[in-house]
């Protein structure tokens, strides 16, 4: 006699998560796991390690003030990439939100549409605008308004503006998510007590919306600090961010062992910036959830 | 008492800073033709109703009826289309909801998640320059008044449904508008609660003698509660008066079938005396009328009884009506009959329990006071 199976029977959610759990142990947590014992690896020369534990790697990395500015540089951009989001991307959201626009989902879709095109040719685009060739020098030049190409391209500027080319979307859905779940009658409430559309925005709007923009702003943080193809495109040696010296050190100095050690460094850092934010973070959604 | 508003309210250019002191006959709200149309669709029509200080009416319909349009006319949420509003004599179609000094409550509360208790009651008095000190005692005094003394610093979400309920009423009451507007307060409370609730606004509407705009579906709470109802149907007002005015004198077939289920008897005039008439039932027998005024023969009316004025029993004085018992509903101190009149007209009839009870299947006997019933002509508005 075999037992009869029910909707909520455990197993059945075991064997429905399995797949996933499967996938994420031997794609995700074992190559970390690999890539963590290759960081006390010992490096013999390009492209040839052994297998005799050592602290060297650490050693270096902890010792040498090149990575330590790398690592800065990364965060400050990061930092400001998901600054300048927030303030430009809540405008959009808040705009969709608020308008009487009876076809939302067109200016929704309107925010996913870029993700159609390959984010590396978006990325591309930008070498065609900011280039000495491009389209703003260009103008500008034949107006007789500079009379030498503008360096945009291949500066931190350019590569900062293509992390917020990228990530504004990300942005705008998080605010506009967050937004969307205020109840209406709040305001309502608050015009007829006395606040204008602008104080009532600052006393209900803008505070209940803040966990939608703390979300985006550590998503556009993290994103954006891990970022390696927008830097290596719109950037100079200069503007390379810690996603790019990982890069080089594995595909360039084929020193593995390193760029392990790098990768970590980058994993375990983004992560405590993540896990610190969205626990406190987390206290401010669980207040609002309640509220409801 | 009703208090002539001392409110102080931000005097700001652009706004009559008329007084509303002085005429104490003028209304606290007062609407004349309003019309509230969306695109074509037209929610409000013809509606003028002036609400005296210090009273509780209630504006009681079906969904979609426009009663809550109404209300979020006054306060400024819906523009009207046509006709004028008043508060407290001063015209307000033009001024901004947040000038308006009225207090709103919500089905939903619509406390702010993110404030305490004691910021949420405080918010009208903030924008309205009240100095620190007056804040903290009016916020407490208000609390009090919704017996949830010391829940200042809790969040809205450690307080249940009820006790959310009772902040936003102190919320909309602390700074004294001059109407307190109730959307439908009671009906996202569960039964218990809801009646606990509805003795406590009417009691601190009462206390405070403020003016009170009350919308509901549930007739109970809108018998129980006002002074003045207004029966609202399809945008226009069907009735206004007493709770027991419309209830007793139903003006219209709708208010008659809305307010309590009242048995709806369609037939001819038999025979006419004076006011005193018989009346041959669609479904076959007959009764005796008492008319307000004299009928003549042969005219369509509707005899409109309610469940609590039909008597089952052989002792019944004035009519007699027999029919065969569909159903019994035994509450305890009362019973609901459902009644076959004869050709399928099936009557309600709720009655105390004196003896044994009638069971379904019965053939038993019925009958009511022939001035117990209102008469509806063939249009459905009442004989008068």
């Amino acid at each position: 006699m075999t037992k009869g199976w029910t909707l909520y029977d455990p197993r059945l959610a075991w064997m429905l998560v399995a797949p996933v759990l499967l996938l994420l142990i031997f794609f995700l947590v074992l190559p970390i796991a690999v890539m963590m014992v290759y960081t006390f690896f010992t490096f013999v020369t390009a492209g040839v390690e052994q297998a005799t534990l050592t602290l060297a790697n650490w050693h270096e990395f902890f010792t040498d003030s090149y990575y330590h500015g790398f690592l800065l540089k990364t965060l400050r951009v990061g930092a400001m990439t998901a600054l300048i989001c927030g303030v430009l991307g809540y405008f959009p959201a808040y705009f969709i939100w608020a308008t009487t626009f009876k076809h939302k989902w067109l200016l929704l879709l309107l925010l996913i549409v870029p993700f159609w095109i390959s984010f590396t040719i978006r990325t591309f685009s930008w070498i065609n605008i900011l280039g000495e060739q491009g389209v703003i020098n260009v103008a500008l030049l034949k107006l007789g308004l500079i009379h030498e190409p503008l360096p945009m391209l291949y500066t931190e500027g350019a590569v900062i503006l293509g992390l917020l080319h990228f990530l504004l979307p990300y942005m705008i859905l998080n605010v506009y998510v967050s937004l969307e779940s205020i109840d209406r009658t709040l305001i309502s409430a608050a015009r007829s007590m006395g606040c204008t559309s602008a104080q009532a925005f600052r006393e209900v709007t803008l505070p209940l919306s803040l966990p939608g923009l703390a979300a985006g702003l550590l998503l556009c943080f993290v994103l954006a600090a891990g970022s390696y193809v927008t830097p290596l495109l719109l950037g100079s040696g200069r503007d390379a961010l810690f996603g790019n010296l990982i890069y080089d050190t594995i595909m360039g100095e084929l020193n593995w062992p390193m760029g392990a050690t790098l990768s970590i460094v980058l994993f375990v850092v983004l992560g405590f910036f993540a896990a610190v934010y969205t626990r406190y973070m987390g206290m401010s959604q669980i207040v609002k959830g309640l509220g409801g | 008492m009703a208090t002539d508003q001392q409110t102080p309210r931000p005097t700001s250019a652009g706004v009559s800073a008329r007084p509303a002191l002085g005429d104490p006959d003028r209304p606290a709200v007062e609407f004349r033709d309003i019309q509230i149309a969306y695109g074509k669709f037209v929610a409000v029509r013809d509606f003028s109703l002036s609400i005296a200080k210090g009273s509780f009416v209630t504006l009681l319909g079906p969904s979609g009826c426009g009663k809550t349009t109404i209300l979020r006319s006054i306060a400024g949420l819906v523009d009207i289309s046509s006709g004028q509003i008043s508060i407290g004599g001063r015209r307000v179609d033009d001024v901004p909801i947040y000038k308006r000094n009225i207090g709103l409550v919500f089905q939903s509360y619509a406390l702010f998640p993110h404030k305490t208790v004691f910021d949420n009651v405080a918010f009208g008095l903030k924008y309205r320059n009240v100095p620190k000190a007056d804040i903290a005692r009016k916020v407490g005094q208000a609390l009090a008044m919704v017996r949830l003394p010391g829940s200042e610093k809790k969040l809205p979400s450690q307080l249940s449904g009820g006790q959310q309920q009772r902040i936003a009423l102190a919320r909309a009451i602390v700074f004294e508008p001059e109407v307190l507007l109730l959307d439908e307060p009671l009906s996202a409370l569960d039964a218990n609660m809801r009646e606990e609730m509805r003795v406590e606004i009417k009691k601190i509407q009462k206390a405070t003698g403020i003016t009170a705009l009350f919308v509901t579906h549930d007739q109970e709470e809108a018998l129980s509660m006002s002074d003045r109802i207004v029966v609202m149907n399809a945008g226009s007002m069907e009735q206004i008066g007493t709770p027991q005015e419309v209830y007793e004198t139903p003006a219209t077939a709708f208010v008659a079938d809305f307010l309590g289920k009242a048995n709806m008897l369609p037939g001819t005039v038999a025979t006419a005396d004076g006011v005193r008439a018989k009346v041959a039932l669609a479904a076959g027998q007959s009764v005796e009328v008492v008319s307000p005024r004299p009928l003549s023969q042969g005219t369509a009316v509707t005899v409109v009884v309610r469940p609590q004025k039909l008597f089952v029993g052989s002792a019944t004085a004035g009519n007699r009506l027999s029919g065969r018992v569909v159903s019994t509903s035994y509450l305890g101190g009362s019973a609901i009959y459902e009644i076959d009149l004869g050709d399928k007209t099936i009557v309600r009839a709720n009655n105390a329990i004196a003896g044994p009870l009638a069971h379904e299947g019965e053939t038993v006997e019925l009958g009511f006071d022939p001035r117990g019933c209102v008469l509806l002509d063939g249009k459905g508005l009442r004989i008068a």
